[in-house]
């Protein structure tokens, strides 16, 4: 952590005589690894989103500034099933699309995310989980919608694949933040964007983003690449290993 | 030991799936069946998605089988002619069956049609078996010699137009009979993951009226021919194959199946025909429970 630190002193020094002519307040985030790396033993991680937040002249506000940081998988297209009783069984009934579901979405923050914004300025910035745009397709009803919405919002936390914590966001004398965001085993690959808002007064006064990359590595994804692209071959690679550990523990055992 | 499975996109344990494979493979050393039955519904109780479970079951089934295969070939107990044409059934059965999977899955519809065909497939099998070997055991409680079987296909079967003699089968019957039966076999292995060997040998013996020697090499034959064909299938169309997973069941189920089969030496035939049935009957019974009671997760992302 202290190599952070310092890391982030280093970046201030630099940015102080920059930020010192700016009006607003800049932020200067980073993350704690710019990628991610699936492999073998990979069981999640811990993300590191910290920065610094730069005032003009180098003077603090009187009133306490806080900070929302966002990471945000890759959106994708997704059909949303829900499952209900018929005639004593369980299958699913009625489905709706999304267009725009993101695989992965986490937020913290240093107070309540409804604390500190409206309702307005959180729905315009994506803001908390009920905020999430994800564009379902179709006519369905207002009611459904939300339903399966929450539906989603339900089943992707508990998988921590959504994650949401008012307390996530610790800021250090009044420049310097830090929060971690806990990335599950099962997040689905691809550029991921680490956003940080700076709130002050119900007001967003400074935005700045990064990009995480989060990609399988070596040997998982050489497999994961062949089963997609050289499906034929994958196939063939899958059949001669279970024939030869299917004829080697028979010779094994046989001849003992 | 977490290991990440490349394309089910998850961490399982994997002592855990070797335990499991084995576990499975040392059921199917001793009653000489693949056991995609039991490993399918076990990996979706992990938690692994049906649909790679069904694919990768599939390739652990062809490892399980070609121990016995070969042996049983060696042996001459494999009617060659009769095992082509249901390897050809089976074929096109895993490409109807691939046709299915796809319209399914759109449908939303795969896990429910999958649960429903194992509880009825095990339960009926599993039933039978049991009426079966309940009968085997009061007569050799009871000293009587078991009850001899008429060997003779079914009439359905002996109504079907042109004819081919099977001679290690000992039957002369239309070759259309164990071609449907080959692919409605090849249907199940790629909706199910199942080698369909607790469907294929009841139906040998009693559809088709198969000379008993054979039954059981010709159907492994079948079964590792198919599966292979599964595999394939499956990694050309689902792309669900993943053999990082199937490595592990492998690893396992190749290990267990030839303890097993030592196992099965020792045990009476009519015991193990006995504990067999009670399994089949125990998964088809958690599976129907599983249809009727609320699932954990109302709402699933496709």
């Amino acid at each position: 952590m202290t190599r952070i630190g310092a890391s982030i002193a280093a970046l201030l020094l630099l940015l102080l005589p920059a930020a010192a002519q700016a009006v607003d307040p800049r932020l200067v985030p980073d993350v704690s690894s710019r990628s991610i790396e699936i492999q073998y033993s990979f069981t999640g991680e811990e993300l590191l989103l910290f920065g610094a937040i730069l005032y003009p002249g180098q003077r603090l506000p009187d009133d306490r500034a806080d900070i929302v940081v966002v990471l945000k998988g890759p959106v994708r297209p997704v059909v949303l099933r829900e499952k209900q009783r018929i005639a004593g069984m369980w299958v699913n009934a009625s489905s709706i699309r999304l267009r725009t579901s993101p695989g992965f979405y986490a937020i913290g923050s240093s107070r309540p995310v409804d604390k500190l914004v409206d309702e307005r300025t959180a729905a315009i910035f994506e803001l908390g989980l009920k905020n999430l745009s994800m564009s379902p397709t179709g006519f369905s009803e207002a009611k459904k919608l939300e339903r399966f919405e929450a539906g989603l919002v339900d089943l992707y936390r508990r998988m921590g694949l959504f994650y949401e914590n008012p307390s996530a966001v610790e800021i250090t004398e009044g420049v310097l933040y830090r929060a971690r965001i806990p990335v599950p085993a099962r997040v689905p690959v691809g550029t991921y964007r680490a956003e940080t808002y700076l709130i002050s007064k119900g007001r967003v006064l400074a935005v700045a983003s990064r990009d995480v990359q989060i990609r399988k590595a070596g040997f998982e994804r050489f497999v994961a690449l062949a089963a997609q692209r050289h499906g034929f071959l994958y196939g063939l690679a899958a059949v001669a290993l279970s024939l030869l550990l299917g004829y080697a523990a028979s010779a094994l055992f046989r001849r003992r | 030991m977490d290991l990440y499975l490349p394309v089910a996109n998850l961490s399982v344990n994997a002592l855990v799936i070797v335990l499991l494979g084995g576990g499975v493979g040392f059921l199917s050393g001793m009653f000489g069946v693949g056991g995609g039955f039991l490993t399918t519904p076990l990996l979706i109780f992990y938690g692994i998605p049906p649909t790679v479970a069904a694919a990768s079951a599939a390739t652990q089934v062809t490892g399980a089988s070609v121990s016995g295969a070969l042996a049983h070939f060696e042996r001459g107990g494999v009617d060659l002619r009769m095992g082509a044409v249901l390897i050809a059934g089976g074929l096109l059965g895993s490409l109807i069956g691939a046709g299915l999977f796809e319209l399914l899955t759109a449908w939303g519809q795969i896990d429910t049609t999958i649960n429903i065909l194992y509880v009825v497939l095990l339960g009926s099998v599993g039933g039978l078996m049991a009426r079966e070997a309940w009968g085997a055991l009061r007569a050799l409680q009871a000293g009587l010699p078991a009850p001899a079987r008429k060997r003779r296909h079914h009439p359905m079967v002996a109504n079907l137009p042109m004819r081919w003699r099977f001679y290690r089968s000992g039957l002369y019957i239309s070759p259309l009979a164990p071609l449907i039966l080959g692919a409605l076999v090849g249907i199940l292995t790629m909706l199910l993951g199942v080698g369909g060997g607790f469907i294929m040998v009841p139906a040998m013996i009693f559809l088709l009226g198969m000379g008993a020697q054979v039954v059981v090499g010709t159907s492994l034959f079948q079964i590792l021919f198919v599966t292979i064909a599964t595999t394939m299938v499956h990694a050309m169309t689902t792309g669900a194959v993943d053999i990082v997973l199937a490595g592990l069941l492998l690893l396992g189920s190749v290990t267990g199946a030839q303890i097993g089969a030592r196992f099965a030496q020792k045990v009476r035939p009519e015991y193990l025909r006995m504990a067999l049935a009670i399994i089949v009957l125990l998964v088809a019974l958690r599976m129907a429970v599983g249809l009727f009671i609320r699932p954990d997760e109302i709402y699933t992302v496709q």
